[in-house]
């Protein structure tokens, strides 16, 4: 009660001031923080402009990717070439091989150049076949085969324009550059103009691209991701179907079940640890461990998504044990205050506050997974891979290929036409990402109870 | 301590309910309760005061067994429901809980309806048989608890949209609905106002007609409002149990004497 006799602003004998204006110690504080915030400021936006250059470069190569030029004319489906002994009988027709189509596609394309009165004499018959791709006349021959009763009619097909002559209309061939090119003639590029003029030929979305199998390296414009957005599927859905459960179960029993102990902080601390291990270190593990000694096949999905399970749990777990700790004690306790076990304090109370935690680790580390490329080139997925995986489950143990692998094989081949594709490819990898990241959010949304 | 009006205190039963005998409660190495007894009478309402620190949380928790969640907390000694001993290892804490209820001294309502807050331990316990029952025993808590009126418009509105008081209220209300034997409440009302402390005292003294209750204070006025028994702890020991009009007119140890007159503490 002393004090309060003691005058104000003698104490110390400090003069009286002003808070209409700051003092030096004010100001020197508001000086730092402005100066945090701009530092502040640039980080962020040294993130953000390295984003927007990344997505621009992505964009503006791979955007491309998506449309595909495409060329429509008549094909006479000759009865003499196609079913010498004339009994329609899809086995013996299997004898004649893609070579014997090759000059039906030649010869329609010839017609409906003349037709149009595209004038193609000085052309060599070999350069013309080759403004079609390569796949042409396999794709012919697949669909003869799968019907036969065409045999003999004049039909309208559409075939993919070489990779060559669809880097024309997207600007990465030109005339002076198919000069110095052994694979494209200024002449084809002459005629593929006048057949644009004609309508034989347009670009447009082409669906191949996203549902299509893969392709070899001489015919890039019929690559396709089909194979590997389904393998990279399955391989998530094993990955799903193991981690999740795997993870919650670990993570609920070492956090509110364990002891804690020596043996306890050890596991801990090698949870931590596996989460820091590199990627490709799984990848030999699965080698060793799924393949050579369990004998599952390669370049499966099923392995695939094994070894990714293994390299996503440390993730999931860290993820999940974060979201339980930050429940309230509170809350167990006063379920168990009320008589509740531990076990239903755990599953009534606990895990509904942390599950969106829980759904966002778990879909944060399948998008980890879905990127991964290192451990699955150990396992095999990078064999080149044409057949579509079966349906589930006997398509786990199918060969397949997987997206990011697919971008990897890509950038490794030498045709110019690929560049464009694995950047499509990261296109589809992103788009995929987004939307499981979406789907987090939403989960979150539905499940956090905002009380 | 002029203020204080002690009511009569007539002990309506002198059956002992617990009876916790050379308890020692050590958290790690630190001795937060030493050679505690203690004998808790049935139908009463009994005070545990005590400066801050001095250990009653922790020997409240030893009554429910809440000390076996907490890590390296450890009990020794007996403490006996009923002439059995809690810490046998025949006794399931969960069974024991759900006959020696806790209120906590933090509000601590699920982040659920206020409906589903009161009916999880009837529900976990099987008490009721019906949806009708159900809300029955909810009625019938909640308006033990002083809250009914408040709420009652909005059963299915969060626990945790409610004031702090309330949330307590309602916390008590979650308490009695599985109508435990014993109901411990660890300053049920630090959080409350001086209207809705008067109701919980009220209430407190309405559950005495049925269960023995066991509430630490801080307030002394308090206890000796609501209170039959008095034990005081300093320093993690027993320093005096009896009486409450007898520990606030005629304390017979020193400490008792100066915490009451305000002199320590
Ligand atoms: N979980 C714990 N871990 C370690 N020590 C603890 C723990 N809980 C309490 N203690 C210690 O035990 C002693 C008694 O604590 P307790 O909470 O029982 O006191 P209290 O009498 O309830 O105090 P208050 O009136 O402030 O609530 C204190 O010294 C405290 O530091
Ligand atoms: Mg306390």
């Amino acid at each position: 009660m002393t004090d309060l006799s003691a005058v104000p602003g003698t104490a110390g004998g400090a003069k009286k001031s002003s808070i209409l204006e700051a003092d030096a110690r004010t100001r020197r504080r508001n000086a730092a923080e402005a100066r945090f915030k701009v530092y502040g400021m640039l980080a962020v936006a040294t993130g953000v402009l390295a984003l927007i250059l990344l997505l621009i470069s992505i964009l503006s190569n791979g955007l491309s990717s998506f449309r595909q030029t495409f060329v429509t004319f008549d094909v006479p489906l000759s009865a003499e070439t196609l079913d010498p002994n004339g009994n329609r009988n899809p086995d013996e027709m299997s004898k004649v091989s893609t070579f014997g189509y090759s000059p039906l596609i030649l010869n329609g394309l010839k017609e409906a150049l003349s037709a149009r009165g595209i004038s193609v004499d000085e052309v060599p018959d070999a350069d013309l076949a080759n403004i079609i791709s390569r796949a042409a006349a396999a794709d012919l021959r697949d669909f003869v085969l799968a019907n036969p009763q065409v045999v003999g009619e004049t039909l309208s097909f559409e075939f993919l324009a070489n990779g060559r002559i669809d880097g024309f209309f997207k600007g990465r061939v030109t005339y002076e550059s198919a000069e110095r090119d052994s694979n494209v003639t200024p002449d084809q590029l002459r005629v593929a103009e006048a057949m644009v003029a004609a309508d034989l030929m347009e670009t447009r979305f082409n669906w191949g691209f996203i549902t299509g199998p893969d392709a070899s390296g001489q015919r890039p414009e019929s690559a396709g991701l089909g194979v590997a957005i389904l393998g990279s599927f399955y391989m998530m859905l094993v990955v799903l179907v193991l981690t999740l459960p795997i993870g919650v179960a670990a993570s609920i029993y070492l956090e509110e079940f364990a002891p804690k102990n020596r043996f306890t902080d050890l596991i801990e601390v090698n949870i931590s640890n596996l989460a820091a291990v590199p990627s490709i270190v799984f990848g030999i593990l699965g080698l060793a461990v799924f393949i050579n000694f369990a004998g599952l096949p390669q370049s499966a999905p099923i392995v695939g998504g094994l070894v990714l399970t293994l390299m996503t749990l440390p993730t999931i777990i860290i993820a999940t044990r974060a979201s339980l700790k930050s429940v309230p004690p509170s809350i167990r306790q006063a379920a168990l205050g009320v008589g509740a076990s531990k076990m239903q304090s755990v599953f009534h109370h606990v895990l509904p506050l942390a599950a969106p935690g829980i759904l966002t680790g778990t879909i944060i580390g399948l998008a980890q997974a879905l990127g991964e490329t290192a451990p699955l080139l150990l396992i095999g997925m990078v064999a080149f891979v044409r057949e579509y995986p079966e349906g589930l489950p006997q398509g786990l143990f199918d060969p397949a290929s997987a997206l990011p692998v697919q971008v990897y094989q890509w950038t490794q081949r030498s045709d110019p036409a690929f560049v464009e594709r694995a950047s499509g490819a990261i296109i589809v990898l992103l788009v995929f990402l987004v939307l499981m990241n979406a789907v987090a959010v939403l989960l979150r949304r539905r499940f956090e109870r905002r009380w | 301590m002029n203020d204080m009006r002690l009511t009569e205190r007539n002990v309506t039963s002198s059956e002992i309910k617990i009876s916790a005998r050379q308890v020692d409660v050590f958290y790690g190495d630190t001795h937060a309760i030493k050679k505690v007894d203690v004998a808790i009478p049935d139908k009463t309402v009994t005070a545990f005061i005590g400066p801050s620190g001095c250990g009653k949380s922790t020997f409240l928790r030893c009554l429910n067994r809440m000390n076996d969640t907490i890590d390296g907390c450890r009990v020794t000694g007996d403490i006996l429901l009923d002439g059995e001993d809690i810490y046998d290892k025949r006794v399931d804490p969960v069974q024991l809980r759900a006959k020696v209820g806790m209120v906590f001294q933090k509000p601590n309502p699920f982040p659920k309806s206020i409906y589903d807050n009161v009916a999880y331990g009837p529900r976990i316990h099987g008490l009721a048989r019906g949806k009708q029952e159900l809300d029955e025993i909810v009625e019938k808590s909640l308006r033990r608890a002083a809250i009914w009126d408040e709420v009652k418009d909005r059963l299915q509105a969060p626990g945790t949209g409610l004031s702090g008081g309330q949330q307590q209220r309602l916390c008590i209300a979650r308490a009695v609905a599985t109508s435990p034997e014993v109901l411990l409440m660890d300053e049920p009302c630090s959080a409350l106002d001086p209207i809705a402390t008067a109701q919980v005292e009220e209430l407190i003294d309405e559950l005495r007609e049925r269960f023995s209750v066991v509430i630490v204070t801080h307030s002394m006025q308090q206890a000796a409002r609501v209170s039959q028994k008095t034990a005081f702890f300093h320093l993690g020991e027993l320093v005096e149990f009896g009486d409450t009009g007898q520990i606030f007119t005629t304390p017979k140890d020193p400490r008792t004497e100066s915490y009451i007159t305000g002199r320590i503490g």
